[in-house]
């Protein structure tokens, strides 16, 4: 049977099982730290329970990712193994596909249903009675119960940063596509260029974020507390911006590979999905721009 | 099927299981996953188990007896929560494990390390949501459901564990249904194609899609339960703007699909096991391939059927209705099916058969008082009672759980080598049976009649059905013990089985020696 080439199965791995006990610390860390917070009970225990469990986490990523790597060196993938490893990629941006979906019901739901019920209009207007004196309106700067919910005072004007980050965002993507020509290509000296821009691009934009959410909550009074506009402009936003941020490693840790010069013209698997990731924040953004920011 | 089977000579790979307890923590091995998937489960069952002797110990008879109502509530809660999550889903996930590679000729999952990374976690998960019942303030007792603002506002602290507890659990799902999609989608032995793929297979492909696409939708929603308790949003609290019933779409988005997760890979299993004992092919393969693909779209637009009382447009209730009734038509279309392939077959009645026979008509009962479930005019009247319940345990128990039980009755022999005691099993079978249905069955005159669900105490004329109910949950119960003890004698004393033990099985399982070697097919078998 040499035509053959067979599938790799891995003999054993401890990583697993760390990555199970790192996950286990971590979160029941977090757990702990947000109990404490909310008992106002000194938090060290918590706190430290949380940060061994981020150093497994990080040391499982550094050990597994290496370990595959070292693998793929070894030549031990097939192609039908590679293969695995893009549509496993693939089904997993799904699936945060399907997470960011759920949120984005949420802001159809609350500003095309729940709010104007609140308001007295369409088919649940009855609500109107739990606060005769609102009036709904979007981006809601009126909460129902001001007392329980403090309004916000304005909400980001969506043609100043986030305008310059929707630029940013999609030319990054542009430039990592260029990043990938030129690795087919093979042309090293301009991959490299490429990536960097990309990376450059990615940290502004994380950068721009970061002084929009200072501005919101130092001049606008728009925060977390501020009623259901602001919760799920964080939520949205937030989430975004974590998944900015993850990509941002990624591509960081794809460029430190081209560096050491792991891909070849027709074999970067790495590179594949960290470019695939990328494109789908951006996607997101582009929702995000249209949905939360201008309409 | 005709199948040739290349020989698993492979020198490399004739290495056995490592020793010790290495093998089961750092093993890749999609057979050892699978068992240690189903020992979990198993365990996961009784611990679930036990929560329901509480509860109807307490229902034995009206008044307050035993427990205190909030631990009463308690129990409720975790008792959905650990069967859901710890017996039904982890055992389809075992069953998948052993056998996906097995049917489609496969060495092994896909991705064998993440596929270690998801059964692992569950352990985790499920210590840290378990835990919360000895914290202050108790565990969950907020139901399955966890509705807000029961599950933010007036939640128990240690809710915040049982959300992180959550996120695990979702997150293990999510990782071993990638592999399982990418296994069936990748690994097929040459020849295999979709339509050539047993029924298990297929169900478990759609329902992995189903669990990639909505666990992600129920990590969404403990997350924004997370911020408004600890970060002051109002998601689900209208003072702000929110809603708490938006909290019920998100969590039905999922739990929908959900319920379907919990009954395509019994779906499956019936169509391997009913051929085999009927010695007829199944009946109407495509049509039964359509039917689940058709369940699973239609899957994702009814979820509002569990809440037509909580105050939705008209125009909703409406489309939600409709929408849940056309979901009947292909559960029938595949019910007609398991009927026609044992319509004039030679029929043998071995234990997987019988509880084939019992998923059948028992599921067809609980499909039936869906259909009333889903007359939105007349589910004012239901919901909220024990006739919502006799409808799930009846999809759930003779649906699922038998499906379970069909299918390690069936592949027992392919895992273990050995052969079970039929008469025995056949013991098991019957004793559930009647268990099960004095269980559940008085059900749904009591909710007819008015009883309410999660309700520790309840009128005078509601206490004969409520003791049946309890006499026979103890007896299901207890019965299970037996289960325990078939396994045990199996592994321990059981007679050898032969490669093929089923007079008609048909399948690339039955071409392996029993017990399957430790790694199979490294070789893909050729199908034609
Ligand atoms: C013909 C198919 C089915 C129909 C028409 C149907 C319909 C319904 C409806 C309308 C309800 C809501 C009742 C209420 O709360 O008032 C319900 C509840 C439920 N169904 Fe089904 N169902 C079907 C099949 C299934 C299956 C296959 C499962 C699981 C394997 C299932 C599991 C459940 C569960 C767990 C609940 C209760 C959830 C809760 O409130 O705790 N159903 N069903
Ligand atoms: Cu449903």
């Amino acid at each position: 049977m040499g035509t053959h080439q067979e599938y790799y199965v891995p003999q054993q791995s401890h990583w697993p099982i760390v990555a199970a006990t790192g996950i286990f610390l971590t979160l029941g860390g977090l757990a702990m730290v947000l109990s404490d917070m909310r008992q106002n009970q000194d938090m060290g225990l918590s706190l430290g329970v949380f940060l061994v469990g981020s150093l497994v986490m990080a040391y499982m990523f550094a050990g597994w990712f290496g370990n595959v790597i070292s693998e793929s060196h070894e030549g031990l993938y097939s192609n039908q193994l590679t293969a695995s490893f893009r549509k496993g990629m693939g089904w997993f941006i799904f699936s945060e596909v399907m997470f960011f979906a759920a949120f984005f019901g949420v802001l159809f739901y609350v500003r095309v249903l729940s709010i104007p019920w609140i308001g007295g209009e369409g088919d649940k207007g009855m609500a109107h009675m739990l606060w005769p004196d609102f009036a709904a309106q979007w981006p809601l700067l009126v909460n129902p119960d001001p007392e329980k919910f403090p309004s916000p005072d304005a909400i980001i004007d969506p043609w100043h940063i986030p305008l310059l980050n929707t630029i940013l965002l999609v030319t990054s993507s542009f430039t990592l596509t260029f990043a990938h020509h030129a690795l087919k290509a093979g042309n090293r000296a301009k991959i490299k260029l490429f990536m960097l821009v990309t990376l450059a691009l990615g940290i502004t934009f994380l950068g721009f974020q970061a002084y929009e959410y200072m501005e919101a909550y130092n001049h606008l009074n728009l925060t977390l507390e501020t009623g259901v506009y602001a919760s799920t402009f964080f939520l949205l936003t937030g989430f975004h911006g974590a998944h900015v941020t993850v990509g941002t490693i990624i591509l960081l840790v794809v460029f430190v590979r081209v560096l050491k010069g792991h891909f070849t013209a027709d074999n970067h698997f790495a590179f594949e999905a960290g470019a695939w990731y990328w494109h789908f924040v951006d996607v997101v953004w582009l929702m995000l721009f249209m949905l939360v920011y201008v309409f | 099927m005709t199948t040739q089977v290349a020989e698993t000579g492979h020198d490399d790979h004739a290495h056995g299981p490592a020793k010790g307890i290495t093998r089961w923590l750092f093993t890749t091995n999609h057979k050892d996953i699978g068992s240690m998937y189903l020992i979990f489960s198993l365990i996961m069952l009784f611990i679930g188990g036990s929560m329901a002797f509480v509860i109807r110990a307490e229902l034995f008879q009206p008044g307050l007896q035993l427990v205190e109502p909030n631990f009463f509530n308690q129990m409720i809660t975790m008792h959905g929560l650990i069967m859901v999550f710890g017996a039904v889903m982890p055992a389809f996930v075992g069953l998948a494990n052993w056998m996906i590679p097995l049917m489609i000729g496969a060495p092994d999952m896909a991705l064998p390390r993440l596929n270690n990374l998801s059964f692992w976690i569950l352990p985790f998960a499920f210590s840290m949501m378990m835990v919360t019942l000895f914290m202050d303030g108790g565990g969950p007792n907020f139901g399955w459901t966890f509705y807000a603002p029961l599950s933010t506002t007036y939640a128990p602290p240690s809710v915040t564990f049982f959300i992180f507890a959550i996120h695990m659990m979702g997150a293990s799902s999510i990782m071993g249904a990638i592999n399982v999609v990418v296994t069936i989608v990748n690994m097929r032995a040459p020849g295999m194609g979709y339509m050539k793929m047993p029924m298990f297979c297929w169900t478990w492909l759609i329902t992995a899609f189903l669990l990639i696409a909505v666990m992600p939708v129920l990590a969404g929603v403990v997350t924004m339960m997370l911020m408004d308790i600890h970060f002051g949003t109002s998601f689900f609290d209208a003072g702000g703007g929110g809603d708490p019933v938006l909290f019920q779409h998100v969590f039905w988005f999922f739990g929908h699909p959900e319920v379907y997760i919990m009954i395509l890979p019994s779906f499956g299993v019936v169509s391997q096991v009913i051929p085999t004992f009927a010695r007829k092919k199944l009946f109407g393969y495509h049509s039964m391939v359509y039917a689940i693909i058709a369940i699973a779209v239609l899957s994702f637009v009814v979820w509002a059927h569990h809440m037509f009382t909580v105050g939705m447009p008209l125009a909703g209730e409406l489309f939600f209705m409709y929408t849940t009734m056309l979901i009947a038509v292909p559960t029938g279309v595949k019910i007609f099916n398991w009927v026609s392939t044992m319509f004039k077959g030679s029929m043998t009645f071995e234990t997987p058969m019988l509880y084939s026979i019992a998923f059948v008509i028992l599921f067809t009962i609980g499909g039936l008082s869906g259909i009333m479930l889903a007359l939105a005019p007349v589910d004012f009247v239901y919901h909220d009672t024990y006739f919502v319940v006799a409808h799930f345990h009846y999809v759930l128990v003779p649906g699922a759980i038998f499906g379970i039980f069909a299918a390690v009755y069936y592949w027992l022999p392919k895992w273990s080598g050995k052969m079970y005691d039929e008469g025995l099993a056949k013991f098991h079978f019957w004793v559930s049976f009647v268990g099960l249905n004095l269980t559940f069955f008085p059900m749904h005159f009591v909710g007819l009649a008015g009883m309410p669900r999660r309700i520790p105490d309840y009128p005078l004329q509601f206490a004969d059905f409520n003791m049946i109910v309890s006499v026979g949950a103890f007896l299901f119960g207890t019965s299970q013990l037996i289960f325990v003890f078939i396994l045990i004698k199996t592994l321990r004393s059981g007679k050898a089985a032969p490669q093929s033990p089923w007079e008609s099985a048909e399948g690339l399982e039955w071409t392996i020696p029993s017990p399957a070697p430790y790694h199979t097919f490294a070789t893909p078998p050729k199908v034609d």
